[in-house]
C-alpha cells in the first residue's frame, strides 16, 4: 500500500474511521508516554543531559565538514570504505555495486530509516537480490507490503490478530492447526523463520544511530539483537547513515545515549548498543571481512544555513511522535511520508520540497508537547510555523486555506470594516442558532460541524467589548 | 562514488560559510582537534558514584531489573560448578560453547565430568555459550564485551543462553570509566597496541527483547532468551 499518492486530509479521514487502527493506536498512548515520564523522573540529571546533548549536536553541526573528514579518515585507516552520496539514486547505486561485487543473493537488513528514505528494498528486488527485514516490526510490515508507520515501532498500527493472519498465510511450513494467537508464539515463530535467513545472507545492511569521528566507528542501538546478527554473520557489512549522525567522541555518544532510550521507550538503556569499527581484525574468528559506509546527504547540507539547521539535531527517538495528539488520532501512514508525526512534518518538506509536502506542516494543533519531550530540544512548533509561512509565500498552501487567510487579511487590514462585519456575523449566527444557541450546520465549515455543533456567539464581539472597556478606563 | 565527495563537502562548506574568513576557519580546525583529543565528559549521573562494593551491588540490581540473572562465586575455581548448576536448574543439556579465552580455559573443568565443553565461535546449533566480559557498568547493569581472538562476537548473539563471567574488580560506575579502560587496553597491547577500537564492542543490558507487537515486551526476539551473569567476588 502506498499512502503517498493520496492527499493528507483524505488519508486522515480514512484513518479516523478505521476501527482496527483505533485499537492499535491505543497501545501507543498506553505504552510510550508513561514509560518515558517514569524514566525521565528516575534520573535527576535528565534535563541537564538534554542540554548537554543539544550542545554536542550544535557544536558538531557548526563543524560538520571537519568532523566528517576526520570520521572518513578513521574509517579508511581501520580498513573500511566511505561512499559519499548526494541523493538517494547515488546511495542506491553504491549499495547495489557492493552487493553485486559480493555476488549477493540475499541481504539481511537491520532497521534503518535511511533505507526507507532511499527505498532500497524495491531497488534490491529489481536487481534480483532479496532484501530480508529482520527487526520484527519491519519484518511484519515488509510481509504486508506496507511502510513502517512509526520510526521506532514500525508495526504499531497493527493488532496481534492481524499479524496472526499474516503469519498463517505466509509461514506455510508450520502446521495449520498450531496455536498462534499470543504475542510469545508470534515472536517465537518469527525468530525461527529469520534464524535461517541470518545464516544464509551474503550482505548485512544496518543503519547507524551515531558515527564517531574520533574512532571511525558506527553505533547501532537495538533491543532484539537483529542488527548484530545482521552485521556479524555475512561477509559484508554495509552501514547506511545520513551526514548528521556524526558526533565527535565516544564520550559524546555516551551523553546522548543517556537520553535516547529513555525518551524513546522509557528504558534505562537499550538491550544492545553496538560499536562497530572497520572489518574483522586478523586474529578475529568471526565478523565481516568487508566494511562499507554509505553516507547520504539528500538535502541535509542545504539546511545548515538557515532556521532548519536545528532539525539536524534529531536522534530519531520518536518521542515527538509518541506524544502527538494528531498522530494518536490518524496513525503514521496518513502522513504519506517516510517520517511521520512532528519530526516528519518538519523534515519531509526539507527533504522533498515544500511544494511536495505543503499539507504536512498543517497537521499540527501547536499544542507544544513535541517540543516539551524532544531530548534534543528541537523547537518543532516554531519550525512548523516557518514552513507554513514559506508555503504561503510560495503559494503552495492548500487552496481553501489560502483563500480563507486571504479573506481574513483583507478585513484585518480594514479595522472599521472588520468590526462591522464580525458584529453582523455574530448577530446573524445568534439568530440562526435559535433558542438552543447551537448550530448543527454551517456553510464552509462542514468538516467542523459534521462531528459537533458550533455554539452560537453570545453577547458582543471581543473588539467592541475591548473598545468599551478601554473607553471606561481612560 | 568519490564523485559525490567534493559535491557534498562543498555544500557543507557553503552552508557553514567556510573560505570567507581564514582566521575563523583555522579556529574551527583547532576546536575540532582539541575536542577529539580532550574527550571531554558530559554530565555524569551521580547514581554510580559509589565505593567499589556498592557499585557491584548497583550493577547487580540494574542487571536484574533488565531480566538478567546473577549468581556469585568466591573465586574463578567456582565457575565450572556454577555453570553446571545453572544448566541443571534450567533443564538445559550439559553442553557449552566456550570462548577461546585462556582465562576460561584454565578453569577446573575436569571437576564437572558431565559438562561437555567445546571452544570457538558460535554455530547455529549451539544452545549455550560462555564468555568473559571486559567490564560491567554499574549505572545501568550493562556488560561491555570486546571482540577479539579470545571473544568471538557470535557467542553473544546466536545461542539461546548466554552465560557471562564477570570479575567484580572489572565493575565500574559510568560508561565513561569503561571507555577509559578500553582505550588504555587498546594502547597497551590489545589490537596491536595502536589504540584502535576492536572490530566490535557490545554493550549488553539483559537478554534480547521486542515490544513490536502491541507494545507487549517479549524476551528472546533474535538474540539470547536468557542472560546469566556469574560474578567472581574475589578482588585479588
Ligand atoms: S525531533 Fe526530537 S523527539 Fe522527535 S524524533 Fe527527533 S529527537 Fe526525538
Amino acid at each position: 500500500m502506498s499512502a503517498a499518492d493520496r492527499s493528507f486530509s483524505e488519508n486522515a479521514r480514512a484513518a479516523v474511521a478505521d476501527p482496527q487502527l483505533r485499537r492499535a493506536m491505543h497501545h501507543v498512548k498506553e505504552g510510550f508516554i508513561g514509560k518515558r515520564a517514569k524514566a525521565a523522573a528516575r534520573l535527576p540529571e535528565f534535563e541537564v543531559l538534554r542540554d548537554a546533548a543539544r550542545d554536542i549536536k550544535d557544536h558538531t553541526l557548526a563543524h560538520l565538514d571537519l568532523y566528517l573528514e576526520r570520521y572518513e579518515a578513521q574509517v579508511i585507516e581501520r580498513g573500511g570504505q566511505v561512499h559519499w552520496c548526494a541523493g538517494p539514486a547515488e546511495a542506491r547505486a553504491a549499495i547495489l555495486d557492493i552487493c553485486r561485487q559480493a555476488g549477493a543473493r540475499t541481504v539481511t537488513k537491520g532497521k534503518s530509516m535511511i533505507g526507507e528514505e532511499i527505498d532500497i528494498n524495491a531497488h534490491l528486488e529489481a536487481a534480483g537480490i532479496t532484501p530480508v527485514e529482520t527487526d520484527l516490526g519491519e519484518y511484519i510490515v515488509q510481509m504486508r507490503h506496507e511502510r513502517p508507520s512509526h520510526i521506532i515501532a514500525p508495526a504499531v498500527h497493527l493488532t496481534k490478530d492481524v499479524i496472526e493472519a499474516d503469519f498463517r498465510a505466509q509461514h506455510r511450513q508450520f502446521p495449520a492447526d498450531r496455536s498462534l494467537s499470543e504475542v510469545p508464539e508470534l515472536v517465537d515463530e518469527a525468530r525461527q523463520v529469520l534464524r535461517q535467513r541470518f545464516l544464509d545472507a551474503d550482505v548485512g545492511i544496518t543503519g547507524a544511530n551515531f558515527l564517531v569521528a574520533e574512532t571511525g566507528s558506527s553505533i547501532i542501538v537495538t533491543n532484539e539483537g537483529n542488527g548484530d546478527l545482521t552485521q556479524i554473520l555475512p561477509r559484508v557489512h554495509i552501514v547506511i547513515a545520513s551526514l548528521e549522525k556524526v558526533v565527535p567522541t565516544l564520550e559524546d555518544a555516551a551523553t546522548i545515549l543517556r537520553v535516547l532510550a529513555r525518551s524513546a521507550t522509557g528504558q534505562e538503556f537499550s538491550t544492545y548498543t553496538t560499536v562497530s569499527t572497520g572489518p574483522k581484525r586478523p586474529d578475529d574468528v568471526d565478523g565481516p571481512e568487508v566494511y562499507h559506509v554509505v553516507l547520504l546527504d539528500n538535502g541535509r547540507s542545504d539546511l545548515l544555513d538557515g532556521p532548519f539547521r536545528e532539525i539536524l539535531r534529531c536522534i530519531r527517538c520518536g518521542a515527538c511522535i509518541n506524544h502527538c495528539p494528531v498522530y494518536h488520532t490518524i496513525g503514521g501512514h496518513a502522513y504519506g511520508s517516510v517520517y511521520p508525526g512532528p519530526i516528519g512534518a518538519v523534515l519531509t518538506p526539507a527533504l522533498e520540497g515544500i511544494e511536495a509536502a505543503a499539507d504536512l506542516p498543517e497537521a499540527s494543533s501547536f499544542c507544544g508537547r513535541c517540543e516539551a519531550v524532544c531530548p534534543m530540544r528541537i523547537p518543532l512548533p516554531k519550525l512548523l510555523r516557518h514552513w507554513r509561512e514559506r508555503a504561503y509565500d510560495q503559494r503552495v498552501t492548500p487552496g481553501r486555506l489560502r483563500a480563507g487567510i486571504g479573506l481574513w487579511a483583507f478585513f484585518a487590514r480594514r479595522p472599521a470594516l472588520y468590526g462591522f462585519v464580525t458584529g453582523l456575523a455574530a448577530r446573524l449566527l445568534r439568530a440562526l442558532g435559535g433558542r438552543g444557541g447551537r448550530l448543527a450546520r454551517l456553510p464552509l465549515a462542514g468538516g467542523w460541524t459534521r462531528f459537533r455543533d458550533l455554539p452560537a456567539p453570545e453577547g458582543r464581539t471581543f473588539r467592541s467589548q475591548w473598545a468599551a472597556k478601554k473607553g471606561a478606563r481612560s | 562514488m568519490s564523485g559525490d565527495r567534493e559535491r557534498v563537502l562543498g555544500s557543507l562548506r557553503r552552508g557553514l560559510g567556510r573560505g570567507q574568513d581564514a582566521t575563523a576557519d583555522t579556529a574551527a580546525r583547532t576546536a575540532v582537534a582539541q575536542r577529539i583529543d580532550r574527550r571531554q565528559r558530559g554530565p555524569i549521573p551521580a547514581r554510580s558514584d559509589l565505593n567499589p562494593a556498592a557499585q557491584v551491588e548497583l550493577f547487580e540490581t540494574m542487571a536484574r531489573e533488565q531480566a538478567a540473572t546473577v549468581v556469585h562465586v568466591a573465586d574463578p575455581d567456582g565457575v565450572p560448578a556454577a555453570v553446571a548448576d545453572y544448566l541443571k536448574a534450567a533443564n538445559l543439556p550439559p553442553r557449552v560453547r566456550v570462548a577461546p579465552d585462556p582465562a576460561l580455559g584454565a578453569l577446573p573443568w575436569d571437576g564437572q565430568p558431565l559438562l561437555e565443553i567445546s571452544t570457538g565461535r558460535a554455530a547455529a546449533e549451539d544452545l549455550v555459550s560462555l564468555t568473559g566480559a571486559f567490564a560491567g557498568i554499574a549505572e545501568t547493569g550493562t556488560l561491555m564485551l570486546r571482540s577479539g581472538a579470545e571473544h568471538p562476537t557470535t557467542l553473544n548473539f546466536l545461542p539461546d543462553v548466554h552465560i557471562v563471567v564477570l570479575r567484580a574488580a572489572d565493575v565500574v560506575g559510568p560508561y565513561e570509566d569503561a571507555l577509559d579502560r578500553l582505550r588504555s587496553h587498546e594502547s597497551n597491547g590489545g589490537n596491536g597496541g595502536n589504540g584502535a577500537m576492536p572490530r566490535t564492542v557490545n554493550f549488553v543490558t539483559g537478554p534480547s527483547r521486542t515490544a513490536d507487537i502491541e507494545q507487549t515486551i517479549q524476551l528472546g526476539a533474535h538474540g539470547p532468551r536468557r542472560l546469566h551473569i556469574i560474578l567472581i567476588d574475589e578482588t585479588d
